[in-house]
């Protein structure tokens, strides 16, 4: 079986495999910007470490 | 589709997160915590010649990092349980982002054929980790605690800039067909370069460089295995998925 061909099996059509490859970018994205570029005193202070440590300008 | 892509980024994202956890106490966080000495004034560069049992009284010294406002940011307690905890919290939690974005790379990938299994998600993995670490550590190194540095938005802003652009570079190398993909793969990656990071054109960090060295260097170590064990594991998850 081709890998398109599984995608397609296990998601029945391109557009929702689609979908939901969008989705799951969107929220990793969007987990990445919380917790690491968000600028609220309180999500910076309890990521100040991890955020210094992953490389991400910190303040 | 949508609970394989989250279940395999979840479980690479916290197999990748808590080892990238480890390796922050075993090499990272001790020079954090030394940074912040300096950034605070109790440590002095050169005052002490780097014996920590010389403490200056924070107050009379705080004046030492030109232009540095105190007053917008604060740290955990040192070595406290809660802020500890927290790092290890929002560790877990970067690479479970990273997880998401991999792993729908690989749906991405695989709707457009590629086989992607252990081999290809170490590559991928070691792709993540030149995007997001890298090529944006090259323009702004990762920072010691103690380090004064440009705009804060302003390097926001080039740092996503230049993890989509190497993102696109590498993508144009690795599955690009055509010698012009290549040569538009190359003028992305080096782009950013070119331009340039927002810079203070001054150095006022107060802290010693070699502990600022070290740091950098410990930084991008860590992030290269635990982005390696994330392609990995992701990989290896997909391709299990794929056969079922």
């Amino acid at each position: 079986m081709t890998t398109l061909a599984s995608v397609k099996k296990s998601s029945g059509t391109l557009a929702q495999a689609a979908g939901s490859i969008i989705a799951v970018m969107a929220i990793g994205v969007a987990l990445m910007f919380v917790a690491g570029h968000a600028q609220s005193a309180t999500l910076h202070d309890a990521a100040h470490d991890m955020r210094h440590a992953t490389g991400f300008p910190c303040h | 589709m949508f609970q394989r892509l989250v279940t395999g980024a979840v479980f690479a994202g916290c197999a990748a997160g808590l080892i990238a956890a480890l390796l922050h106490f075993s090499f990272v966080q001790a020079l954090i915590l030394t940074g912040e000495q300096y950034e605070s004034g109790a440590l002095t560069h050169f005052a002490g010649g780097g014996d920590h049992a010389v403490h200056a009284d924070a107050g009379e010294a705080s004046g030492e990092d030109a232009g540095h406002d105190h007053a917008t940011h604060k740290h955990g307690e040192s070595g406290g349980l809660a802020r500890d905890g927290l790092t290890v919290l929002f560790t877990v939690l970067i690479y479970v982002a990273y997880g998401f974005i991999l792993i729908a790379g690989f749906g991405a990938a695989s709707t457009f054929g590629a086989r992607i299994g252990a081999v290809q998600g170490l590559l991928w993995g070691i792709g993540g980790f030149a995007v997001f670490q890298l090529a944006p550590a090259m323009g702004l190194a990762p920072e010691l605690p103690g380090t004064v540095a440009a705009d804060l938005g302003a390097r926001q802003v080039w740092w996503w800039g230049t993890a989509l652009l190497t993102a696109a570079g590498l993508l144009g190398l690795g599955y690009g067909r055509k010698a012009w993909v290549f040569v538009l793969a190359g003028v992305a990656l080096a782009l950013p370069h070119v331009i340039g990071a927002p810079t203070l054109g001054e150095y006022y960090g107060s802290a010693p460089p070699e502990l600022g060295a070290a740091f950098a260097a410990r930084v991008l170590g860590v992030g290269l295995v635990a982005w390696a064990v994330l392609g990995w594991v992701a990989g290896s998850v997909w391709a299990r998925g794929e056969r079922v």
